[in-house]
């Protein structure tokens, strides 16, 4: 249950950029987040509600894109998406995969403002 | 009112990261082999930590341990009795270490490991016992070189199949208390199968802290990790 410091670095992560756009109001803050972060959705929601709770941020909407597991293979070269997290092989050739190429984002993708004017 | 977006593609957990960017640095200059040893509650991490301590010691080579726990110092003093520099952090609450709680507790470390004002020179070994937990300190770098995840035979062969995310992203693995492996019905095969299927290739070292099996295999590795051939 780490979720509440993830929704708590997410505050500050936003808070950060929006040093920038003085008088700017955030309508929604866009995750990409692999499979493999070992976060999940409902829990981060729910502790985003908790956290931004009486802040300028409350009742701005939480996005989340899953990111898929693309493991690259050694042997044939390619970059492959994963179905499951089960079993980290090349779906083509069926060699082990040690390589991933994605599948542990866990990044503040965007966010979108409002601004006066 | 005007609406837009703006692209920052930042890392939620960048100020950890960069964190164990730095430790990883200071760790590689001070020559010490910094490991983060992961797994469930009870696995036998401390017990495992106890026996590395006393073993590496009586080899002549400079160890030391922080230990994380939500509360309690039992096992920084359980050890303590192998001679071994130890401190405890207690995390309170919070289920993983991090990177700031590592570099915490390395400061004002002077007067038991190391010289004063560089806690870590003269260490050979750091290991750094995280909080007995298969999910959250998978994405918390904690500035380590190796992670290590330990899985218990009485814990069940698929506990790399449900806990993908941490066992994908050791270094190495270490079965412990395989002297109840018969008494357990503990399917070999069949646990060594799951962790390659998750984590292809990976070291795995089946060790008992009661009997001392697979010490010698386990300490090989340490070494050979630290002279930085492994």
């Amino acid at each position: 249950m780490h979720e509440l410091s993830i929704a708590e670095n997410i505050v500050g992560t936003v808070t950060e950029s929006l040093a920038a756009y003085p008088g700017a109001r955030v309508v929604e803050v866009r995750l990409r987040i692999g499979v493999l972060a070992a976060v999940i959705e409902d829990s981060l929601q729910f502790c985003w509600g908790i956290t931004t709770q009486g802040t300028t941020l409350e009742a701005t909407k939480l996005a989340v894109t899953t990111v898929p597991l693309v493991v690259h293979c050694a042997r044939c070269g390619e970059d492959t998406e994963l179905e499951g997290v089960q079993s980290f092989r090349c779906p083509r050739c069926g060699e082990p995969a040690t390589e991933l190429r994605q599948g542990r984002e866990l990044e503040v993708e965007a966010i979108e403002i409002e601004e006066a004017g | 009112m005007t609406t837009r977006i703006v692209e920052l593609r930042q890392g939620i957990l960048k100020k950890n990261d960069e964190l164990a960017a730095e430790l990883r640095g200071r760790f590689a200059a001070a020559g010490v082999l910094v490991l983060n040893l992961v797994s469930s509650p009870g696995t036998g991490k401390t017990a495992m930590l106890e026996l590395t301590l006393r073993e590496l010691r009586a080899r002549g080579a400079q160890a030391a341990a922080l230990v994380g726990d939500l509360e309690t110092d039992n096992d920084a003093r359980r050890l303590k009795a192998s001679g071994a520099p130890v401190r405890q952090i207690n995390t309170h609450g919070i289920c993983h270490l991090d990177a700031e709680m590592i570099g915490k507790h390395l400061d004002g470390w002077d007067e038991v490991a190391g010289e004063k004002g560089a806690p870590l020179r003269g260490l050979d070994y750091l290991f750094i016992e995280n909080v007995g937990n298969l999910v959250c300190p998978s994405s918390y770098d904690l500035g380590e070189r190796i992670r290590v995840v330990l899985l218990s035979v009485t814990e069940g062969e698929d506990k790399p199949l449900k806990y993908p995310g941490l066992f994908n992203s050791a270094d190495a693995a270490v079965i412990t208390k395989i002297d109840l492996a018969a008494a357990c019905g503990f399917d070999r095969t069949l646990a060594l199968g799951n962790i390659n299927e998750i984590r292809p290739g990976i070291r795995v070292f089946e060790t008992s802290a009661k009997t001392g099996a697979g010490m010698e295999e386990w300490l090989g590795y340490l070494a050979e990790a630290r002279s930085g051939r492994a």
